[in-house]
């Protein structure tokens, strides 16, 4: 196992599970078309908000009343750092260090939860400031859009911890890198689109 | 991945090994079998489907007509329209994309075997939880496209939206997973020599399909989330009252409605692109056009979605705008029409059903477009919208359109997925009988829009006279019932007949006609090697001096020869060494799970969090299962 790295390059033939015509692994094309389609799934919610951003009853608070850009600032920093993370529980593997591979990938985790967390108690306080999913057409359209937003996260973290526990098991030798990779992908997919909505969402100003 | 395999992993379920039988079909993961599922699932709901049309159509024969009440009327043609757009036409071209995309590029199998077993047990899950919906309080009736605010708790009570709103979430999961599936696999899985350029035409829409769904599916999934939320936790997207804008819902939905009518035709356009040069004898005319143009088509189906809306009131420089672009788009739709004709013109013509329902599918789809092309100027639009001029128009594209094109395609290619022919003496009978009941079913329809008559109203008063066109469109759609019956009759004579079809019964031009029938399964001994494109005719003719076709002996050529001599030398007759993909329950498994969280979405609000846990414990449980299991391991 250990020698597969010095091995030369496994040429796929046609006919065999991993031949590829376009040089690109298929489940690594396959992921890239998930995220395609991901782009439209959070364009439609994005859009969705920008509608709807500053429309509320007569007293009722908007999602830009109460945001506290600072405090989203550090969390969304810490979800930056998590890509960081990422890169390097990949580089690891392709190293053949399986150590620094789990740890990276618990970091990314970990970062991923600390996000995570910061978003729960975010929607607190703006549920104690009146911002709930029913008060207005803008808070509907924030608590979805970030709401789904979090639940990737969510599902990103899940993979990333069963990637460590197929790790610990050993088995997840260095040549099935892709896999970290593919995960990857999704990860800092995550990681752009939130980066996409705390500009959209949070920092443009409201000009109602 | 050999080492992997040489003793198998301990866990809780054995490894489904059976070939035969209920649980092989549970738990393959075969292209071809999956291809069967889709089609003869989708042929079912084709049937439930077709008696909601009946029952519509009995309650509509005469002025007040009293077969169904106005709330059963609501449920069954939001149902009909429901069921033939997502849960028959889409899944009827998955059926022949799963089967035939990967033998026509010359491919073993789908990219994703388990991803694409996992796609049908989804659509079959979705499918389902939404046809419970009679036995659970009433099915959804909100019309196909759930304008708010009729689809908002007050004017829908009751959950029958909700298992609509789930219902399709759950059937997009499974759209968009064969979406990929077939990118990856026409992308990555071609055999050498097997260019895009070379490529069947049907491969080339069904690849311009994956693409329009896997763009057009997330845009649905959110505006059906957004419902979702506004029916059971509060929230407002489309409720007026609180500043919702049901306008959203409109533009959501056709967004990705418009390019789903597409997706709905497209795939039968490439069908019909195989079926007429081999009923022609000629190469497809102008192949590079047709794929152009459908590719031109897939880009161009996102500009045209308000022409849906033309009444809402978007002012006048957004009608207008929608308005060119949709006259625009029937550019490369003529461009098609005419390179069909063209594959005809002076083609040694020979009218067997598959060239039948073709030839059906260019005159129907024709008239259906030149209706549709009338929708685009808007003063005309505002006069036929939400009148039978409507329902007339998108009845000759989906169904004189889609359904003859798919019918062409299994008339075709039954003789691949069984090794028998359909009865053709049956098959032109069926033919006729659909092509007249169609006619006679939706042409008075164009007369009853143009005189008025509103869709979706359950019963009309005497002395419009709607009466006789009423009366004519109802026989018409009982011959079409008798047209799909005598088809019936045809499998089952089929199936009950030893007679096998020949090898090359229509003297085909692609590569399903240079394997076995039905063929194994892993398709090919050999992978092919491509010359051209119709590598296939090309091996069996070639043109004398006179640009006559001539045909080259048996063995005659090169390719033959080598062919024969690969067999020889490795032994691959009988696909000994050859590795497929093993069966696998956990893509059943997660459906399932995904199905069950689907019901406890639907009564959450009556507390069913528990019911969506467990379903999504199994769900994960699939979901882990599939990950932790080898692709292919030896039994």
């Amino acid at each position: 196992m250990q020698a597969a790295i010095g091995h030369a390059p496994h040429t796929p033939a046609p006919g065999d599970h991993d031949y590829a015509v376009t040089g690109i692994d298929s489940r690594k094309l396959g992921m890239w078309g998930f995220l395609a389609s991901e782009c439209l799934f959070f364009g439609a919610l994005i859009s969705s908000h920008l509608l709807y951003r500053s429309r509320a009853p007569e007293g009722v608070h908007i999602p830009h009343d109460v945001y506290d850009i600072p405090y989203t600032s550090v969390s969304s920093f810490v979800l930056l750092m998590s890509s960081l993370t990422m890169v390097l529980a990949l580089a690891a593997i392709q190293r053949n260090d399986h150590r620094r591979l789990r740890i990276w990938l618990l970091a990314t985790a970990f970062l991923g939860t600390v996000f995570i967390g910061g978003q729960v108690y975010e929607f607190t306080v703006f549920t104690h400031e009146g911002l709930n999913l029913s008060s207005s057409v803008a808070a509907s359209s924030f608590f979805v859009l970030t709401g789904f937003h979090g639940v990737h996260v969510t599902v990103g973290i899940l993979w990333l911890l069963s990637l460590v526990g197929v790790s610990l098991r050993g088995k997840l030798p260095a040549e099935k890198h892709l896999q970290v990779e593919i995960a990857g992908l999704y990860w800092h997919f995550v990681d752009v689109v939130w980066i996409l909505i705390f500009t959209v969402v949070y920092l443009v100003p409201n000009t109602h | 991945m050999a080492v992997a395999v040489t003793k198998a992993p301990a866990r809780p379920f054995a490894r489904p090994q059976a070939a035969h039988g209920f649980w092989s079909w549970i738990s393959t993961v075969d292209h071809k079998r999956i291809g069967i599922l889709y089609g003869v699932t989708a042929f079912l709901f084709f049937l439930v489907g077709g008696v909601e049309a009946l029952l519509i159509r009995g309650q509509l024969a005469q002025p007040n007509g009293r077969v169904l009440t106005a709330e059963e009327y609501n449920q069954l043609f939001t149902m009909h329209g429901t069921t033939m757009v997502f849960l028959v036409i889409m899944p009827l071209a998955a059926a022949f994309g799963n089967y035939f995309v990967p033998i026509l590029i010359g491919a073993r199998d789908v990219a994703f075997p388990r991803l694409n077993a996992f796609g049908y047990w989804v659509f079959l899950a979705g499918g389902l939880l939404l046809y419970t919906s009679f036995l659970l309080g009433g099915a959804p009736n909100g019309g196909w496209f759930a304008y708010a605010p009729q689809t908002n708790p007050t004017f829908s009570p009751g959950h029958g939206m909700d298992f609509w709103l789930v219902g399709l979430i759950i059937t997009g999961i499974g759209s968009l997973t064969a979406a990929a599936n077939f990118i990856v696999t026409t992308l990555n899985l071609r055999a050498p020599g097997m260019t895009m350029m070379r490529m069947p035409v049907f491969v080339w829409m069904n690849l311009v399909v994956s693409f329009l769904l896997l763009f057009a599916i997330p845009i649905i999934t959110v505006a059906l989330f957004e419902l979702y939320f506004d029916r059971n936790f509060g929230s407002n997207f489309f409720n007026a009252n609180m500043g919702g804008d049901p306008v959203l819902w409109q533009h959501l939905f056709w967004l990705f409605g418009h390019p789903e009518v597409y997706i709905l035709i497209l795939p039968a356009m490439g069908i019909v692109s195989e079926v007429l040069p081999v009923f022609s004898r000629k190469p497809l005319f102008g192949y590079s056009v047709v794929v152009f143009s459908g590719i031109a088509i897939g880009f161009m189906g996102w500009g045209v979605w308000a022409h849906h809306m033309f009444a809402v009131g978007l002012g006048p420089v957004a009608n207008a705008a929608f308005a060119a672009s949709t006259m625009f788009i029937a550019v490369p739709t003529g461009v098609k029409i005419f390179n069909w004709l063209a594959t005809t013109w002076g083609g040694d013509l020979r009218l067997k059903t598959p060239m039948l329902f073709a030839l059906g599918f260019i005159g129907m789809f024709t008239i259906g477009g030149l209706s549709g092309v009338s929708h685009s100027i808007v003063p005309s639009d505002y006069q036929q919208t939400d009148t039978y001029y409507i329902v007339a128009h998108f009845h000759y594209v989906l169904f004189g359109g889609a359904i003859f094109g798919l019918f062409s395609g299994a008339y075709y290619w039954a003789p691949v997925v069984t090794g028998k022919l359909l009865d053709e003496k049956l098959g032109k009978l069926h033919f006729w009988l659909m092509m007249i009941g169609f006619n006679l079913a939706f042409g008075p329809m164009h007369i009853l829009g143009m005189q008025g008559q509103p869709r979706r109203t359950y019963q009309y008063p005497e002395g419009m006279g709607w009466d006789l066109w009423n009366l004519v469109a109802t026989i018409g759609a009982m011959t079409i019932a008798l047209s799909i019956l005598v088809f019936i009759v045809n499998i089952i004579k089929t199936a009950r007949s030893s007679e096998r079809a020949p090898q090359d019964p229509w003297d085909g031009r692609t590569l399903e006609w240079t394997i076995p029938t039905p063929p194994p399964e892993y398709n090919f001994a050999d992978i092919p090697v491509v010359h051209g494109r119709d590598d296939f005719w090309h091996r069996k003719y070639t043109e004398d001096e006179n640009g006559r076709l001539v045909r080259i002996p048996a063995g005659g050529s090169d390719d033959g020869e080598s062919d024969e001599h690969a067999h020889e030398d490795h032994g691959h007759g009988h696909g000994h060494d050859i590795h497929m993909p093993s069966p696998s329950y956990f893509p059943a498994l997660a459906s399932v799970g995904i199905m069950l969280v689907g019901y406890g979405a639907i009564y959450l609000k009556s507390g069913a969090w528990w019911l969506m846990a467990i379903g999504g414990v199994i769900t994960l449980a699939g979901i882990f299962g599939w990950g932790n299991e080898e692709l292919s391991e030896e039994h």
